[in-house]
């Protein structure tokens, strides 16, 4: 069975967790979870990662700066990004996606909405 | 004499010949007799021969028939099972939609309970309460607020959307949120998408409370952009907090009130036995 690995970047418990517990619904998920954008970077630079989740408003490093860093560096740059934002947010996500994000959700986080964008960029059918 | 003899014996002779002919004549009408019945005894078992298959080919056709009856029966009957099966499928189908609802439902309300209790840090308990609201509830603008027994006034001490001095103070059983306060009973307003915010009079109004006990207030004024309304979850959600909130905002009270008579009590000791 083929096995992805998922990296949630979230400083918020509650967000790591929601999310955490909707793609568990897919076979063959592993996930891992960072607290910002340095956590995540730390976490990359160890294990190799097939998605990633990423909020962006987030202490330390937020998440345009995270998208920016991973879509620059050539070890990371093919892994498809999903922001994480508000409705209201438009802009920060505009720039996300211009930035190389491939999706992005919106909160109130919706569990099928996770697991539809992952299983697309997953490939899973 | 012999001429006379001779016309006796012509005259017999005559005689004997035309009885001959006649019974030549009948012999061969006879025959002729014969042969027209032979032929009508062919024509006869031809004709019978004939009417007993059409006989056999109606009793076959008896049999195909029933057979066609009863295979437009079973037909039938296989159409229908079809269609049951079919309307079975679609109640699966809705059902399957419905739990797969529920159990988005339950897992959100697993992890806000689960969130709430996993800290007893007071400040750490009104983020996770704050995160919920934001995430799971999906408000905007709101406020925690907790209520001073001394005062008997509720108090914001966490916002989001808003400034906590903005915030109006109110009094148990005064206003909107007072009276929330005072009775224990959630407030909504009718239509969520006509609300005009009001700081004294919120969208949404429920009371934390520990059992009958009242210790302060959840008040909502904005939803998120793409929030129109209220979902069943939500009002679940609602209940969840007003029980296991006003629980984690207890116990981490009590906790931190502890560990600092703790690290006084710790302090006198430090001081008495140097």
């Amino acid at each position: 069975m083929a096995e992805y690995k998922v990296l949630i970047v979230e400083d918020s418990p509650t967000m790591r967790q929601l999310i955490s517990f909707a793609l568990k619904r897919l076979r063959g998920i592993q996930i891992c979870e960072a607290n910002d954008g340095v956590d995540g970077l730390k976490k990359l630079s160890v294990e190799k990662f097939d998605l990633i989740f990423t909020d962006i408003n987030m202490p330390i490093m937020d998440g345009l700066k995270l998208v920016s860093l991973v879509r620059n560096d050539a070890s990371y740059k093919e892994i498809p990004i999903v922001v994480i934002t508000t409705e209201g947010a438009q802009e920060d996500r505009e720039r996300a996606l211009a930035l190389g994000a491939n999706d992005y959700i919106t909160k109130p986080i919706q569990p099928n909405r996770i697991l539809d964008v992952a299983k697309t960029l997953l490939k899973i059918a | 004499m012999a001429t006379e003899d001779d016309k006796g014996l012509h005259s017999k002779a005559e005689e004997f010949l035309q009885a001959f002919k006649k019974g030549a004549e009948f012999t061969s009408e006879l025959m002729r007799e014969n042969e027209r019945l032979r032929y009508r005894v062919l024509q006869l078992e031809e004709s019978s021969r004939a009417t007993e298959g059409r006989s056999e080919a109606s009793e076959e056709s008896r049999r195909l028939e029933a057979r066609i009856a009863e295979l437009e029966r079973e037909k039938e009957e296989i159409l229908g099972r079809i269609q049951e099966v079919e309307e079975e499928n679609q109640d699966f189908a809705t059902r399957y939609v419905e739990i797969e609802q529920e159990n988005n439902n339950l897992a959100n309300l697993y992890i806000a309970s689960y969130q709430l209790h996993s800290t007893l840090d007071f400040r750490e308990v009104l983020q996770i309460i704050t995160e919920i609201i934001i995430n799971l509830i999906g408000a905007e603008e709101f406020a925690i607020m907790l209520l001073d027994e001394k005062t008997n006034e509720l108090q914001a001490v966490a916002t989001e959307g808003i400034d906590r001095e903005d915030v109006p103070s109110a009094k148990i059983g005064q206003g909107v949120i007072g009276g929330v306060a005072k009775s224990g009973e959630s407030h909504f307003v009718e239509d969520v998408e006509s609300y005009v915010s009001d700081l004294s009079s919120p969208m949404v109004c429920i009371p934390l409370q520990i059992k009958e006990h009242v210790i302060g207030v959840l008040v909502i004024y904005k939803l998120l952009q793409q929030k129109s309304k209220f979902d069943p979850v939500d009002y679940e959600l609602f209940t969840l907090l007003a029980g296991h909130a006003a629980t984690a905002i207890f116990s981490s009270r009590l906790y931190s009130d502890s560990e600092r008579k703790l690290s006084t009590i710790q302090g006198f000791l430090d001081l008495l036995t140097r």
